[in-house]
């Protein structure tokens, strides 16, 4: 009987010859993601650090992005007792303000690699199953605890086997592909499960795979996963990663369930609020007016997003009835863009650029909402209140979607190009 | 003993909104905005070994700690529901708050209705009718009642030092 991406890699990291689902097994991850929330994290178990010291000093991997620039004088003193803790004890895996969103961040310096054990005290720490690792999300008090021992444990998932058949069509993206699934199987379709991606895969980039891991969760998934093919391994090349050992299912593997979508029959999705899973075709809220815009974010900000957006804001002014903000997701990202144009075209279409960072994305700061507006954007969640504002509504939704509806200053359908 | 009713996909931002997640971290300042926006009348009037209900996928969203640390620390005796999400199910286990996943007895309970725990054996009395629940394994329960995972995790690191295991697996290489 043949074994999923689950069982194989969790036996592995538990040193175990089986793994089966139900199993639990202790695990040593091969990196702790934190970000600013490492101030909490580590204002938990200042004794014991003290004491014992971090187990590896090259397991955590901090990233300063959830409220960058600090908005107030606490989320400064939480950045500089960060700061002064990674000065302390000589972390190397430090990335300051302004780097980027820590997911991306993990992706493009190479800490997350097929056939890796990821956890992170951020829920959006399953993005990584797009270069094939296992990444999953934990509370606070969990990463405290792998800073003292290295070690935690997991419960071995039951596996949901997603097929995704057929070519996308023009305007239609990885986006609207997630959109689609989580409307399909429910915000809780997933629950404690390993989901994993099979099918005609080369069409989506390694940056389309992070946009449909990244949501996984909200879908109540443990870890969303990808294959390694001649898409991943041409990325990993490009940044410079060599050592890496993929790990995946076999063909005779047994599954919790199996669903098959043909993705030339997906049409620009769009969530509505107050759910993820509230999804429609944008053809059905078409009109609906808007008075913010987001494009970017650890879900749909790189390179290729903004590009697309770009494409279509060219030449075009946003809305004087809305906000547009861009997102990128981290620095490189940014400097990308700025080299190659897309980003003087998305200014001069009327953009606000922000730092790589996750303010609006949360309602912290940089983009908040006042009660009975609207925003579009291209992250991951639409819950009430997400943006700081909870008598505001919040609708997901691609790229392409967002840069034509800004410009309406309504949600309109990517594939109508005409003004 | 009051009981707390509460729908589907209740999720993070709801039990307590994110733009207090980077000021808020002590039981104190997370209390006042503790379900602020799902029902503001909660944090003024919940009490001791109140018991919240509710439908599927409870706590579904963030990562963030604060609404399991908020209802342990007000005393919140346990949170049923229908099913629950996995990083909230993980971090109540870790801050040692009950979770009770029993679809029979959330379908079962109308307003009014009296409920009785017993926790250890696995069994819940709604009204008149009983309904069991499957308990976690020995290990994750010594996990949650130890008083969640750091004092766990203190014990252990006092008694081992470095040397640590938590369940099965992974005994050849703790043993380098």
């Amino acid at each position: 009987m043949g074994k999923t991406f689950a069982e194989k890699i969790l036996a592995e990291k538990a040193g175990l010859k089986d793994a089966v689902p139900g199993q639990i097994v202790t695990v040593k991850p091969d990196h702790l993601l934190m970000h600013d929330n490492a101030a909490a994290i580590i204002g938990k178990i200042s004794d014991e650090i003290e004491k014992y010291g971090i187990v590896d000093k090259t397991l955590p991997v901090i990233v300063l992005d959830h409220v960058i620039p600090a908005a107030d004088e606490k989320t400064a003193s939480n950045h500089k007792k960060i700061r002064e803790f990674v000065k302390k004890h000589k972390l190397k895996n430090f990335f300051d303000a302004g780097t980027g969103v820590c997911h991306q961040i993990v992706l493009e310096k190479g800490f997350a690699v097929p056939g890796s054990l990821i956890l992170g005290s951020d829920s959006h720490t399953c993005s990584y199953g797009a270069v094939n690792a296992f990444s999953t999300g934990i509370d606070r008090t969990e990463a405290a605890s792998i800073l003292l021992t290295g070690e935690t444990w997991l419960k071995v998932p039951s596996s949901i086997k997603i097929n995704l058949k057929g070519k996308l069509n023009n305007r239609v993206s990885a986006k609207d592909v997630i959109l689609s699934i989580i409307g399909d199987i429910g915000s809780s379709g997933a629950d404690y499960c390993s989901v994993e991606f099979h099918g005609d895969l080369k069409q989506f980039s390694v940056s389309d795979r992070f946009t449909i891991a990244n949501m996984g969760v909200e879908a109540g998934a443990k870890n969303a996963v990808f294959p390694v093919d001649p898409v991943t391994v041409e990325y990993l090349k490009k940044i410079g990663v060599k050592d890496y050992s993929p790990v995946w299912a076999d063909s005779d593997a047994v599954y919790h369930s199996e669903r098959t979508y043909d993705v030339s029959k997906i049409p620009p999705m769009i969530a509505c609020p107050h759910n993820v899973d509230n999804v429609k075709p944008v053809s059905e809220v078409f009109g609906t007016e808007i008075q913010q815009c987001l494009i970017g974010t650890c879900t749909n900000g790189r390179e290729k997003d903004l590009e697309i957006a770009a494409e279509i804001l060219k030449g075009k002014k946003v809305s004087p009835n809305v906000r547009l903000l861009i997102l990128p997701a981290s620095k490189t990202v940014f400097e990308n863009c700025l080299r190659n144009g897309t980003i003087e075209i998305l200014s001069n279409a009327g953009a606000i650029i922000l730092p790589s960072g996750c303010g609006p994305c949360l309602g912290a700061h940089q983009g908040v909402l006042a009660p009975g507006e609207r925003c579009l954007s291209t992250s991951n969640r639409n819950f009430k209140g997400r943006m700081g504002c909870k008598e505001s509504e919040i609708y997901l939704a691609s790229p392409a979607t967002v840069a034509v509806s800004a410009i309406h200053g309504k949600i309109t359908d990517p594939r109508e190009v005409k003004k | 003993m009051r009981i707390w009713k509460y729908g589907d996909n209740i999720n993070t931002d709801q039990l307590f909104p994110g733009k207090y997640t980077y000021t808020c971290a002590t039981p104190e300042e997370i209390k006042p905005h503790l379900l602020e926006d799902l029902d503001p009348s909660f944090a003024g009037n919940v009490k001791k070994d109140d018991i919240i209900i509710a439908g599927k996928n409870f706590g579904c969203g963030s990562s963030r700690e604060q609404p399991v640390l908020g209802l342990k620390s007000v005393g919140v005796q346990a949170v049923i529901a229908e099913s629950f999400a996995r990083i909230f199910y993980r971090s109540a286990i870790n801050q040692g708050l009950v979770l009770i996943e029993c679809q029979d007895a959330v379908k079962a309970y109308s307003e009014g209705d009296k409920i009785e725990l017993n926790i250890e054996k696995g069994n819940i009395t709604v009204g008149e009718k009983n309904f069991s629940f499957p308990t976690l394994p020995k290990e994750i329960l010594a996990i949650r009642d130890a008083d969640g995972l750091l004092a766990y995790t203190r014990l252990k690191l006092k008694k081992n030092g470095k040397r640590f295991n938590y369940v099965s697996g992974y005994q050849n290489k703790t043993d380098e």
